[in-house]
């Protein structure tokens, strides 16, 4: 077999029974820098607190109707070095995008610039509630509108919903403005259509909103089979999903006829904006023929993923669905204050489908997403689309000639190149690749998604990444695919050099254990 | 641009190593009518460090600072006190800059600090088991509903009239679309919250009975009596909480047979932050009901060696693996505020949570007290913890809101703004108070509510 002389691969590797790297066992289970940190509720104290207050007086005369807690809550305590040391410590077994390449398609893991920090933590944004006197939040109602407005600009479309809570609730924001809009004229349509290759919370939300699913085949290609889709589109047919860029990396080109197709028969087109970042500045997804799409400010806008979450996804709308749009959402009046639009004067915009969070969505997202747009303006932002797009496919170029890529000979990629694990020898899978590269000190790419890929492996670099930081990840990502040609047996017990080895999942699901019991 | 690595020369070694000339070949799939020829307009062009925060601080310097003034806003959101140590910790770039542990090898910092939150929210609702978190109060009450839908296979949903009332507009607005039935009801203006009523409107066909605890107008009641009549129908009784710091002096919902609870975590490590984000906590008294949960879930295992570790478990029940058939389409939660929670908690731990709860209830008697003798108030509480609503004499509350926040003092949350149109909610204001409250602040807000109200009586 040729592949691992032309990966480069050295087999060299020299594992340890016990111990690391062939040295001693620690009594502590430490290794250097590398600490193990037992869980809170086994250093922690009930009687230990890190926050100074005053006693309780136990005498002190209480309205609390007779119902004062009389058993303990069973939570323990740390003083303020030890919570410091025992949350640091954990942080340290968790890769970032602060430390190194992360990877993950569909997940857009860019840098999160410090200076949005910054802003977001602003008194003035911070420290201010959610229902105080609109005369007094004025500058917050201002940093919405604004960041509203240039998510219509830089999508080409006339209004936007800011209050979902993330993409998966942004979805489900489009697809009630689309069922709001066809009961509106009386049209009850039971089906929304998802291509096979769409996120999983596609077909959840649909479901959620009370629609049936039906999935749309792809071609070999790659992208939505447009004959079949056009081939099931009728009376009973509120809608598609398609996501575009899709979540094989590419483009899909026929998406202005997929929705002139859609709305001849009366049905709205959703496009999940989870693949923005690849055509953010370059392409208005208006200009496609859209109806509602959502944007997650924490992909494209660089908001940070805090290790799941908190996001925000704004949905853009179509002229159509905008009179449907969820309370609240901003105004700016004639004297050019700012005002929310909320249940007392919902007449003014007409049949909103209601709320769908307390509140205005998610501010601390909105200030550090304008001030990422602010920082970048309409140049960088075309630059940062181009420079994801680029880098993606120069690792589809870089690895196609000893890793699968189904989709290679389809065009370029957009901003995520996909693989396939068809070669792989010796019952070797894509997690084996997955864990190999941890060994090699980066995150793995997004594996198993798409599901019309056999063992996908989805790669998106996003602009963050240098030119020498991609070649070093090439470099080692051709190493470990070439152990997985050839078959290499200990690429199966990787990873060896993260805190933990491989986890035992199905035990963690077979036998729950949810909560600390003691 | 500061935030970008690639330079030109770069970037030609790249497409010549790609086959393309242009970077405008790599985006020939884009039919030629969508394709831009210049940057969008209408946006400022790339600005420094400098000039972005010159522009972000002129918006934040139009916004009235809630640590500022004296300060008594609540209903759902709260202002407390965040120890520093909270805010450097999730600032690190290994929780900030980190993905969903998908990959548990290299996120055990993710996955235990939920482990030890999970734990956490538990044992404060008095539940066995907690879920990783959701998006906020409001949205975690819908998903209880949705739940007991699916355990109970009943439509039906009776919400007390005292729950927060976006958060029943967030459940009627779902409920429309899933063709489940909700039964509201506006609150009763009484000392005590009404719960014969709230027991009378549970049938046969009720799923469960969501009522908030402390209530919307700031009263407490044992729920024990509604957790028996919700179970003697075969329905569940979802109790939401929107201040767990009240969970620190008063008894949990799961000691008084509450079968779900959510609630908003905000008050602890979070911040007011205008709304969001914010942290939606969703727990189950009994073990048997997890996997109907909505959300992530991390659980304890094993790893090769042997070692403990923990992992996202029970995804069987989640959308990526599930799609349709999902039971709930949530996918990014909101673990940053997640280690915030856990992180103030921590700092708290037993001792300190019943400490902060004994001063948020001390003062809020020394306010109800004090804004009881201001001429044309009343306070219409008989059990209250940390919040009270007050009933004005003379203008609306909203228009009183405005007065005092005219004066420099933001006097609490009038009922007319999230009661649009119930006239006897009209002259109803809820006012919090928290530790962060002084004496002063207290002594102010009656001095200033004293003065509105004169002026229009």
């Amino acid at each position: 077999m040729n592949a691992p002389n032309k990966s480069g691969w050295k087999p060299e590797m020299q594992v340890a029974e016990s111990g690391f790297l062939g040295g001693p066992v620690t009594s502590t289970g430490n290794r250097g820098l590398m600490l193990e940190e037992a869980l809170l509720f086994e250093i922690g104290r009930a009687d230990v607190t890190g926050v100074d207050l005053p006693e309780v007086d136990a005498n002190a005369a209480t309205r609390l109707g007779g119902l004062a807690r009389s058993n303990p809550i069973g939570l323990v305590g740390l003083t303020e070095p030890e919570t410091v040391r025992h949350y640091t410590r954990l942080s340290r077994q968790n890769y970032g995008i602060d430390l190194g390449f992360f990877p993950l398609g569909s997940c857009t893991m860019k840098h999160n610039p410090r200076l949005n920090e910054k802003m977001a933590r602003l008194p003035g944004f911070a420290d201010i509630h959610p229902l105080a006197p609109q005369s007094s939040v004025q500058g917050a109602l201002e940093v919405i509108h604004q960041l509203g407005e240039w998510l219509c600009k830089l999508t080409g479309m006339p209004a936007v919903a800011m209050s979902p809570k993330a993409g998966a609730h942004g979805e489900l924001c489009g697809i009630l403005a689309i069922r709001a809009a066809h009961e509106a004229r009386g049209d009850a349509r039971e089906v929304v259509l998802v291509p096979e290759s769409a996120h999983g919370t596609n077909p959840a939300t649909a479901a959620f909103a009370g629609y049936r699913v039906e999935d749309i085949p792809a071609t070999p290609e790659g992208r939505v089979d447009v004959a079949a889709l056009k081939a099931r589109l009728g009376p009973d047919v509120a809608g598609v999903m398609i996501t575009n860029p899709n979540t094989c990396g590419l483009f899909e080109k026929d998406f202005r006829e997929i929705a002139d197709a859609v709305h001849a028969a009366g049905g709205y087109v959703y496009c999940d904006g989870a693949n923005f970042n690849a055509i953010v500045g370059k392409v208005r997804p208006g200009d496609l023929g859209v109806d509602a799409m959502h944007i997650n400010l924490h992909k494209t806008f660089s908001t940070p993923h805090g290790g799941g979450g908190p996001g925000s996804g704004p949905v853009v709308l179509s002229e159509a669905l905008a009179p449907f749009a969820p309370l609240p959402f901003i105004r700016q009046s004639g004297e050019g204050e700012f005002y929310l639009v909320e249940e007392e004067n919902r007449e003014e915009r007409g049949p909103s489908f209601g709320r769908m969070t307390a509140f205005h969505g998610q501010m601390g997202m909105f200030t550090r997403a304008l001030t990422y747009i602010l920082s970048h303006g309409a140049d960088g932002l075309k630059q940062v689309a181009e420079d994801a797009v680029l880098n993606a496919n120069y690792i589809l170029r870089s690895m196609e000639d000893i890793l699968h890529a189904p989709f290679g000979a389809s065009g370029p990629c957009m901003h995520e190149a996909l693989f396939g694990d068809k070669d792989f020898t010796n019952g070797l899978s894509t997690l084996d690749v997955a864990k190999g590269l941890i060994d090699e000190g980066y995150h793995p790419m997004t594996v198993y998604f798409p599901l019309v890929v056999h063992g996908a492996m989805l790669v998106e670099p996003t602009e963050t990444e240098s030119k020498a930081a991609i070649d070093q990840f090439i470099t080692a990502f051709r190493g470990v695919v070439g152990r997985a040609l050839e078959g290499d047996e200990a690429l199966k017990q990787a990873p060896y050099y993260s805190p933990r080895r491989r986890l035992d999942e199905t035990g963690a699901a077979r036998k729950p254990k949810l909560a600390f019991e003691g | 641009m500061r935030y970008l690595p690639l330079t030109d020369t770069d970037r030609q070694a790249m497409l010549a190593t790609i086959g393309a000339s242009t970077i405008d070949d790599l985006f020939v799939d884009v039919p030629e009518v969508a394709r831009l020829d210049g940057p969008i307009h209408g946006l400022p062009m790339h600005a420094s460090e400098m000039a972005v925060e010159r522009h972000m601080k002129a918006l934040a310097a139009k916004n009235l600072v809630a640590g500022e003034v004296p300060f008594f806003l609540g209903a759902g959101a709260y202002r407390h006190h965040v120890p520093a140590s909270v805010d450097t910790i999730i600032q690190r770039g290994e929780f900030l800059t980190a993905y969903t542990p998908y990959q548990p090898e290299i996120a055990q910092g993710t996955l235990q600090m939920l482990f030890e939150f999970q734990t956490q929210v538990a044992r404060l609702y008095g539940c066995a088991v907690a879920n990783a978190s959701l998006y906020d109060g409001s949205t975690a009450c819908w998903e209880a509903v949705a739940m007991a839908t699916r355990v109970t296979k009943r439509k039906r949903a009776v919400l007390s009239g005292a729950l927060h009332p976006h958060y029943a507009q967030v459940v009627k607005t779902m409920a429309h679309f899933t063709g489940d039935e909700i039964a509201d009801a506006l609150p009763a203006i009484t000392p005590d919250p009404e719960l014969s009523g709230l027991i009378a409107r549970i049938d046969e066909d009720t799923a469960c009975v969501v009522v908030q605890y402390p209530d919307i107008l700031g009263r407490i009641s044992d729920l024990t009596p509604v957790a028996e009549a919700a179970h003697a129908k075969g329905a569940l009784l979802v109790v939401v909480n929107t201040e767990p710091v009240a969970l620190g002096a008063i008894k949990s919902p799961g000691e008084m047979g509450a079968d779900i609870v959510v609630g908003e975590g905000q008050s602890l490590g979070v911040g007011l932050q205008f709304g969001g984000p914010y942290l939606g906590l969703f727990a189950v008294r009994d073990p048997k009901h997890v996997r109907q949960m909505p959300g992530r879930l991390c659980g304890e295992t094993t790893d090769a060696e042997g070692k403990r570790g923990f992992v996202l478990t029970l995804s069987t029940r989640e959308q990526h693996i599930r799609r349709e058939k999902a039971t709930s389409n949530i996918c990014t939660n909101s673990g940053l505020c997640a280690l915030a929670f856990t992180v103030h908690m921590t700092l708290l731990g037993e001792t300190g949570l019943r400490q902060l709860a004994a001063e948020n209830h001390r003062l809020a008697c020394i306010a109800a007290d004090r804004l009881a003798k201001v001429p044309g108030v009343e306070v219409l509480n008989n059990a209250f913890f940390n919040e009270f609503t007050l009933m004005l004499g003379g203008k609306p509350a909203r228009e009183i809101i405005r007065d005092l926040a005219d004066r420099g003092v933001l006097g609490g949350v009038s009922l007319g703004r999230l009661y649009p149109g119930v006239e006897a909610l009209e002259h109803a204001l809820l006012v919090a108070v928290t530790e962060t409250t002084t004496e002063e602040d207290i002594e102010r807000l009656a001095q200033e509510l004293e003065a509105s109200i004169k002026e229009t009586v």
